[in-house]
Order: C-alpha cells, then sequence, then structure tokens
C-alpha cells in the first residue's frame, strides 16, 4: 500500500513522547507506586532445592507487632492449581531453591522481613536433580512423581516431560554423500533477562472482591488472567494498571507476585505492596534453559550442506515448558536442507521455571548449529558467509518446521554482510573473527488501539502494550503517516485493563507490527469519518472526498469551491457533524514476517587471563521497515549486548546442593560500557507484504547470532574450538592449558 | 485438493497419517473434515498454529484455502 | 522499637527535614520519606548504578549510604538535573540520540554522566565507558548513551 507513497513520517528519528518524564526522574516504575494505608510483603524461601514441605507454621509470625497478615500455599486454591500456581506459592514440595513457600505482609518491609524469620516449616530434604545429563540418566530422581513423558502413563514416569522430533529427506543418503562432516557437542549455560528493574506490584482488593493491581509487566491483560486464574477469581473482578516497564525481555511476560499480594490484601484490608530484591529476582525468576546440543552436518567440498542432525535437550526447571519447541524450529531456519532430523526434550530439573527470554531457545540451538557450520567452512575452506549463501532459505524454501517461507531477507542480509567495509577488512594478527546468522519467527496475535481526536485536531492513541523500548513513537510516527498529521500532534497512551481493548503482550517482537497495525487501521477509521464530515459541510458525496497530507480534499475533477479541511478543522467543528472523532480497530494479526540476521564480531585475547576482549561487533538485520531507525538500531544494540554477555560471561553457578552461588549483579556479570565497543548495525529493508508499512518485528533476532559469533571468532584466534559456554577466563585459560 | 501436512506432536492425534488431502475451502471447513476423520481433533488444533501457503497464523479460523495450497500444523511461538 | 533518627539534609537545593530509621539507605530515604522516586533500585548491593546520586558533590550508589549520612549534607538527585530553564543538555542528548529504552537506568546515567562533563568536558570514549562503568543498561548495550555523552560534551563545549 505504501510502497509507492513518498513517507515523510516513518523512518525519522523524532524524541519519543515519554521521554522527558523518562530523562527527569517523572516516570513511574513498578516500585514507584504508593497507596495510603499501604502495608508491605515478604516472601519467605525454600533453603533446599528440592525438599518435601511437611508442615508451615505461620502462626508466631502473626502475633509480631505490626505483621497485618501471613500466608502458605494451602491458603491459594487448591482444586485446579496449575504449575503458575505452584510456582508462585510450593504446596507439597520446594522444587528449587528459593521457591517461594510463604509470605507475610507488616507495616514495614523490615517487620515483615523479621516476621519471616518466625515462620516454621519442616522440610525432608531430597537429592536434587541438577543437570540434562542426571535428570535422563536412568534411575534418576524425579522432579515431579506425576510427570510422563507427552503425557504418556503407558511409560515410567520421567523427568523428560517432553519428546519431539522432525524430520524430512534421507539423512543417512545425505551424509553418504558429504565430503565432510563435523559433529559436536555444546553447552549454554542457564541465562537471566537480567532486567534492572525487579518485580513489583500494589495490589488492593475490596470487600465486593474487585482487585486493583498496579505492576510492572509486559501484559496487563495477561497480568490479569493469569492472577484470575491462580484466586480462582473472574478476570472482569481484576484491574491491572501497567506502570512503566524497566525491562522484560520476556521474563515479565509471567506472574509471581500478584496474587499473592491481593490475597494478602484480602485478608489485611490494606492495600499490599511487593518489591522483589536483586536476589529473589536471579533465585526465583526467569531465567532461561541451560542447555545441551548435539549437531552433525555433513557438506560436499562446494558447500552444500547435505545432512544434518539436531540433538536439543533443554532444562525446563522444576516445571514442564522450555522453549525448546522454538529450539527445534529454529536450528537449521537459515538453510534450504532435504535432509535433516531434529530431535528435542524438555527436561525437569530442580531449578528456577524458565521463562520467556528474548527469542525464547533459538540462541542456545543456533548457537550450536552456527559453530558447526562455522567448523565445516573451516574444513573446506571456504568463507562462512559464502557456505551460508550457498545454503541460504528464501522466498519459497520449505522451512524445517514444515512452511514455505514467504519474503524474508537472508540473502540480502548475508550479501550486505559480504560487502561491509567492517568485513571487506580482514582483521590484523592476533584478532580473531566469527561470523553467525540468526533468526527469529516474530508472532502477531491479538491488539486493538483507539484513536481520539482533540478539539484541537490533537491526537491520542490508546492501546495496550506497556512500552519497553520505545513503541510509544513508533505508534506515533505510523500514526502521523497515516493520517498526515505532524508527530507532535499525536501522543500515545498505554491504557490499563478497563481503558482500553485487549492487547497480547508486549513480546514476541509484535507490538510495532501488531499494535501498530491496529493503530494504522484505527487511522483510517478517522480518516473515513473525516471524510463523511467534510463531504456532509460541502454537500458533496463521501466518494468525492480525499485524504490528502492531514486535510479532506475534494477528489481531482470535482466541482466544488470549498477550502481544504484539516484534522483540527473538522475537530473544531465536529460537535455538529456528529460528534467526537473517535477511530477503532481491533484485530488479531497474522504474518509478522520472520527477521533475519547476520552478526560477525572481532575478538582478542589475553593469554595470561584468559580473557577476551571485544574489539568491534556489527549486526546486519531484516527490520522490513524500520519505522523509528534509532529504536531499531537500539534493539539491534541491546540484543547484541544480551548476545556477548551471555558468550563471555553470564552463567549461573550452582553448588551440589542446588544453590545458585552468584545470584548479584557482582558476580552474574552482565556487560558494563567498558567492556563493549561501539555496536554498528546495517538495518535491510525487506518489506513484510502483511503489514501496510512493511513492518517485520525486530527485537528478538538481536540476540540469536551473537553466541556463535563470539564462539566462533574465539576459535578463529585459539585454532581450536571450546564448546560449551561462557567463554569467561576460567574456562579459556584452562582450555588453552589443556591444549598447551 | 489442499494438502495437509501434520508434526510429529500431532501424530498420535492422527493414527500416524503425516500428509493427507482434503477437499475445503476454508481453514474452518478443513478443521470440520479433519474432525470427521478424527473425532475430537479440533480441540487439539485450536492449540495449534497453521502455516497456509508459507503465512504463519496463530489462528487462522477465518482463513481462506485454495485449491492448490499447502496446509501446516505447527507448534505455536511465543516470544520474548 | 527504636526511635527514628532527624535529618537535616539539602536536596536539589531544598532543605529537608526526614525522620529515618538507623538502618534506612538514603535511598530509601529520597523514595520512601521524601517522595522523590525518580532514583531507581536495582539491586540493592551497589552494582547496578540505578540509585546514583551526588552526595557532596561526589557520585555514590545511594543504596550503600545510610540515609543518616546525609546529616548537613547536599544531595543531588535525577530531579535536581533540569532547571527551570529545561533539560540539561545532557538530558537532551540522551533523549535526541534515543540513549534509553526502558528508562530504568536512565536517571542513574544521566547524573554519572552529568558529574562527568562537569569534572572533565571533554572525556574520549574509553573515559566515558569507564566512567560509567558502575551504571547497568541492559536495554541499549550503551552504544547510543555513549553517543548522548560524546555529543553533549561537544554541544557544552560550543556553548561555553
Amino acid at each position: 500500500m505504501a510502497e509507492a507513497v513518498e513517507l515523510k513520517a516513518i523512518g525519522t528519528r523524532p524524541v519519543r513522547p515519554d521521554g522527558v518524564d523518562k530523562v527527569t526522574g517523572r516516570a513511574n516504575f513498578g516500585a514507584d507506586m504508593a497507596l495510603p494505608g499501604m502495608v508491605h510483603a515478604k516472601i519467605l524461601r525454600s533453603p533446599h532445592a528440592h525438599a518435601r514441605i511437611k508442615t508451615v507454621d505461620v502462626s508466631k509470625a502473626l502475633q509480631l507487632d505490626g505483621v497485618h497478615a501471613a500466608i502458605s500455599g494451602k491458603d491459594l486454591p487448591q482444586e485446579g492449581a496449575n504449575d503458575l500456581s505452584v510456582n508462585i506459592l510450593a504446596r507439597d514440595k520446594a522444587l528449587y531453591h528459593g521457591h517461594a513457600v510463604a509470605a507475610v505482609a507488616a507495616r514495614t518491609p523490615d517487620i515483615a522481613e523479621r516476621a519471616l524469620e518466625l515462620i516454621h516449616v519442616e522440610y525432608e530434604p531430597l537429592s536434587p536433580v541438577l543437570s540434562i545429563d542426571d535428570a535422563i540418566a536412568d534411575g534418576a530422581t524425579l522432579v515431579n512423581e506425576n510427570m510422563y513423558t507427552n503425557g504418556d502413563r503407558s511409560l515410567a514416569p520421567s523427568n523428560v516431560a517432553a519428546k519431539q522430533s522432525f524430520e524430512r529427506g534421507d539423512v543417512e543418503k545425505g551424509f553418504a554423500e558429504a565430503d565432510v562432516i563435523v559433529e559436536n557437542a555444546y553447552r549454554v549455560p542457564t541465562a537471566h533477562q537480567g532486567y534492572i528493574e525487579p518485580h513489583a506490584c500494589v495490589a488492593t482488593i475490596n470487600e465486593g472482591g474487585r482487585a486493583t493491581v498496579w505492576c510492572s509487566t509486559q501484559g496487563q491483560f495477561d497480568v490479569r488472567s493469569m492472577t484470575a486464574g491462580v484466586l480462582n477469581k473472574k478476570v472482569s473482578d481484576i484491574k491491572v494498571i501497567p506502570s512503566e516497564i524497566g525491562g522484560g525481555f520476556g521474563g515479565k511476560t509471567t506472574i509471581y507476585l500478584e496474587p499473592i499480594a491481593v490475597k494478602l490484601s484480602e485478608i489485611s484490608g490494606r492495600p499490599v505492596k511487593m518489591v522483589m530484591n536483586r536476589e529473589e529476582v536471579f533465585r526465583a525468576t526467569g531465567p532461561t534453559s541451560a542447555t545441551l546440543c548435539r549437531i552433525r552436518v555433513g557438506a560436499k567440498n562446494d558447500g552444500t550442506i547435505t545432512a544434518a542432525t539436531a540433538w536439543l535437550a533443554y532444562e525446563a526447571g522444576a516445571f514442564a515448558g522450555a522453549p525448546v519447541g522454538p529450539g527445534c524450529m529454529s536450528v537449521l531456519a537459515p538453510y534450504n536442507l532435504e535432509n535433516f532430523r531434529i530431535e528435542g526434550l524438555d527436561v525437569l530439573v530442580n531449578k528456577p521455571k524458565v521463562a520467556a527470554y528474548r527469542a525464547p531457545g533459538a540462541p542456545q540451538s543456533m548457537h550450536a548449529m552456527e559453530c558447526t557450520v562455522d567448523e565445516v567452512a573451516r574444513k573446506i575452506g571456504m568463507d562462512p558467509i559464502d557456505l551460508r549463501l550457498k545454503n541460504a532459505a528464501d522466498e519459497g524454501t520449505v522451512a524445517p518446521y514444515g512452511p514455505r517461507f514467504p519474503a524474508i531477507g537472508l540473502v540480502e542480509c548475508l550479501k550486505a554482510a559480504k560487502k561491509h567495509p567492517n568485513y571487506v577488512n580482514k582483521p590484523d594478527d592476533g584478532v580473531g573473527r566469527g561470523v553467525a546468522v540468526g533468526f527469529w519467527f516474530n508472532i502477531g496475535m491479538q491488539s486493538s488501539a483507539e484513536v481520539r481526536i482533540a478539539e484541537n485536531g490533537g491526537v491520542t492513541i490508546m492501546e495496550g502494550n506497556p512500552d519497553i523500548g520505545g513503541s510509544r513513537a513508533s505508534m506515533c510516527l505510523m500514526a502521523a503517516e497515516t493520517l498526515g498529521v505532524p508527530y507532535e500532534t499525536i501522543n500515545a497512551h498505554v491504557g490499563d485493563t478497563e481503558a482500553t481493548g485487549f492487547c497480547n503482550v508486549t513480546g514476541g517482537s509484535r507490538t510495532t507490527f501488531a499494535t501498530g497495525l491496529a493503530v494504522v487501521q484505527a487511522c483510517e477509521d478517522i480518516i473515513a469519518q473525516c471524510k463523511e464530515r467534510a463531504a456532509l459541510t460541502w454537500d458533496l458525496d463521501v466518494e468525492q472526498v480525499d485524504w490528502q497530507d492531514g486535510r479532506a480534499v475534494p477528489k481531482p475533477g470535482v466541482n466544488a469551491d470549498v477550502q481544504p479541511l484539516s484534522l483540527a478543522d473538522i475537530a473544531r467543528s465536529a460537535g455538529r457533524t456528529g460528534g467526537p472523532l473517535l477511530g477503532r480497530a481491533s484485530l488479531n494479526a497474522q504474518g509478522p514476517g520472520a527477521s533475519f540476521s547476520v552478526n560477525w564480531t572481532d575478538v582478542v585475547l589475553d593469554r595470561d587471563t584468559g580473557k577476551v576482549d571485544v574489539l568491534a561487533f556489527t549486526a546486519v538485520q531484516d527490520a522490513g521497515r524500520a519505522i523509528h531507525p534509532a529504536y531499531v538500531e537500539g534493539q539491534m544494540q541491546g540484543g547484541a549486548v544480551q548476545g556477548l554477555g551471555w558468550a563471555l560471561n553470564e552463567e549461573y553457578i550452582y553448588d551440589q546442593q542446588g544453590v545458585m552461588e552468584n545470584a548479584g549483579f557482582l558476580d552474574y556479570r552482565v556487560p558494563v560500557a567498558s567492556d563493549m565497543p561501539m555496536i554498528e548495525c546495517q538495518i535491510v529493508e525487506v518489506p513484510n507484504p502483511s503489514h501496510p508499512y512493511g513492518v517485520r518485528g525486530v527485537g528478538e533476532t538481536p540476540i540469536v547470532a551473537p553466541l556463535a559469533a563470539t564462539s566462533n571468532a574465539v576459535r578463529d584466534l585459539l585454532g581450536f574450538r571450546i564448546n560449551d559456554l561462557p567463554l569467561s577466563p576460567p574456562r579459556v585459560l584452562e582450555a588453552i592449558e589443556e591444549n598447551a | 485438493m489442499a494438502k495437509v501436512v501434520f508434526p510429529d506432536h500431532l501424530l498420535s492425534h492422527t493414527n500416524g497419517e503425516r500428509e493427507l488431502e482434503v477437499d475445503c475451502n476454508s481453514f474452518r471447513s478443513l478443521v470440520q473434515a479433519l474432525n470427521r476423520r478424527w473425532p475430537g481433533i479440533d480441540e487439539v488444533l485450536e492449540k495449534t498454529a497453521v502455516a497456509i501457503d508459507g503465512q504463519i497464523y496463530q489462528d487462522a479460523w477465518l482463513e481462506k484455502i485454495g485449491p492448490q495450497s499447502e496446509v501446516f500444523f505447527m507448534q505455536r511461538i511465543e516470544g520474548g | 522499637m527504636m526511635s527514628k533518627i532527624h535529618v537535616s539534609t539539602t536536596v536539589n537545593g531544598q532543605p529537608e527535614e526526614a525522620l529515618c530509621e538507623a538502618q534506612q539507605s538514603l535511598l530509601d530515604l529520597l523514595r520512601d520519606e521524601l517522595g522523590l522516586t525518580g532514583t531507581k533500585e536495582g539491586c540493592g548491593t551497589g552494582d547496578c548504578g540505578a540509585c546514583t546520586v551526588l552526595l557532596d558533590g561526589r557520585l555514590v550508589c545511594s543504596c550503600l549510604v545510610l540515609g543518616a549520612e546525609a546529616q548537613g549534607k547536599e544531595v543531588t538527585t535525577i530531579e535536581g538535573i533540569a532547571d527551570a530553564d529545561g533539560l540539561h543538555v545532557v538530558q537532551q542528548k540522551f533523549l535526541e540520540h534515543a540513549a534509553l529504552q526502558c528508562g530504568i537506568c536512565t536517571p542513574g546515567f544521566i547524573v554519572a554522566a552529568k558529574a562527568l562533563l562537569d569534572k572533565n568536558p571533554d572525556p574520549d570514549e574509553t573515559t566515558i565507558r569507564y566512567w560509567l562503568a558502575g551504571n547497568l543498561c541492559r536495554c541499549t548495550g550503551y552504544d547510543k548513551i555513549v553517543r548522548a555523552v560524546q555529543d553533549a560534551a561537544q554541544e557544552l563545549a560550543h556553548s561555553s
């Protein structure tokens, strides 16, 4: 639609509408909410990674001065209690170290903390299951005695919650045709999303049973439905007001606190505030799966990949649901393959229940594949980008997970990378370079938007997706483009569950695509109404009226001696032409359009300490169309650095009892400014045919390729490969010593 | 006849049948036809995504299916 | 129960009086007693820098300072960076360069970056990166933050 039209607003880089509040400290985040009479709640957490809970006695805690309420798992509805509920408050077993067991609300956070010490819990410790190898071994301790693989009760209970596989062609024949075969196993450790804002909420419930929850979330509607589900309440009895959100990366698509806060409010009659500390965030929220991935790739000497197999095991934490499905579906996605087999295992261990993390499942499996492909390129002496071009998926390629790709931008990204000056210039001696490609499906799903026109023509967008990275600006740009009015006259508001129509979460890289589509359609609704109002004013038929540059004008050839009517003109007289201008759209967006990337990085190594330093990093990614290029670059740069952190340092370190030993930002070391170079970005635009402006989701793909790009760069330097991440100084040093 | 393909995790609902051709003109009529063949599969398919001619749908209820269409059922994708 | 401590301090140029508990941090004093919630808590252990403020001109993590230590001192928080003339150039450049995504770390970065430019008006990239190494940002990858600070330094140089 917009292809032939010159874009005016889209592609510019204006200041975001919520910007001033965020640089002056005015913006309110989860922990910034306070209500009169509010009390503070804290959570007692299991000191064992695996234990039967025999009794929980909160009576002494209730006797402490200033304590208003105390609950344990038995105070939540038991019937139909799902994994979410059992994760929020343990019932008969503590399933990981830090699993919530009881909660106390008190006048101050300090009193609540002291009250926790008065809660008596009798545990029967069990041996914890702490790795994939232990979990799938014969005779393994069961995390969940009622877990049967794929629900098949004809088999014995197992820590493997689910198995899946898909296969195409003749794998054995494919390997037989190969000139070279590379096979390797790779481990990627547990990593946390690491949002800087800990989870926080305030909840209050009245005597009529209606609850209001303020919280930091990626999806207020999901908080509403999840909280209702855990508390066995009606969805319509819960109102959720999203605060500004201090990062989520998938980790705030689920809930941990809200039902506890509502329950404590119900008992105490007070608003209840809960704020996690950083240690709780590490021990009991997020993270994403640790994985063990075995990959085998066969190729001819000309680079044609003849066969590939992938065996992928993902830790789910203590409840089923590792992102192994998308891991399986993405692992070979960049390649046009005739023969492959993919198997995936969802494995229970006594660790926190994994939550979505940016392109959930893809970084781990694609790390394994992209490292293996790098080895193939080395063996046959081919440029790694050329090898990928030789096998690249393109429009019409049948994706490994079944469907044919529509227009995708992988080949365009690879070609752009090949001629990028940062790639053309070869690294100096002592500098290693690694290349990898990334991929994410992206999602569409349901969104609603309203566009409201003030009497002076000012535009307010009302939508329901918490703005996690500048999405208000994207909405305003798409509205400016569609309506033909200046960006500065538009504001975007993220509504609560009662102020705005339903929207699925801010996640899956869907907001700019799906909610953006709703905003565009709501603006088109406004334009249709404006044309009607103008036709009415001019005594013309609506078919005789056009909308151009933000004004109603008679169509060419229509004989009418009238002045164009701007949005402001029409808004001013809206009272006499039918009332306020209000545009609406609700939809279930389809065809989000996959986004591919190519990343490469140059690294140096201190052989005495094992420390790897990143000298340069370049990201090329297909954005479909960059609505606000600075925020697209921001996604690419932020994802790159998260990926580099995971590649180089980030990991959950457990002791033998299953206690995380580095539950703080000092020891779980995310990248800091002095660790990183500038991250160079090239946005490729292969428009998504399913969006009027060609938008693809861009937020998740950027974290996928940096893991393997880094591994491959270190491999380039060392002359041998370290299969496991992170490439932290101790691991690199040990590998150097072993290979000396 | 549209070509319909099931992934591994649905084969237990299709007696192991991976691929078949179905005479249908919409996703709704496809699901009805499949449900006549394997009663109860509609509930499983409701939780599944589908790709019709390369385009992935989380909910394809309203989509048309042409005589040459390729229909792949697949896992739903969530995101971060 | 212990009695509270009376603290007289100056925050963003205004005299303030507050009662705080002995173990209460400056961060909690600012947020909970004085209602200045622009200063954020990301870790409570001095590792993330979201709670960065100036205490008598020195950058500190306010989560590691006791509220009682603010007695007789001058505190500058994010709320004190803009003035009657509008945003400080560092704030303006953060906006222009899209140097924030979620915005939770932004107050700490701006307080720290302004302190850098007050001390060293012409820092090179490495200096900026090391100065800001105590402030974690999980969204931006730091690129646009560093560029915003570089641009702010340039603009300050031209305007002085």
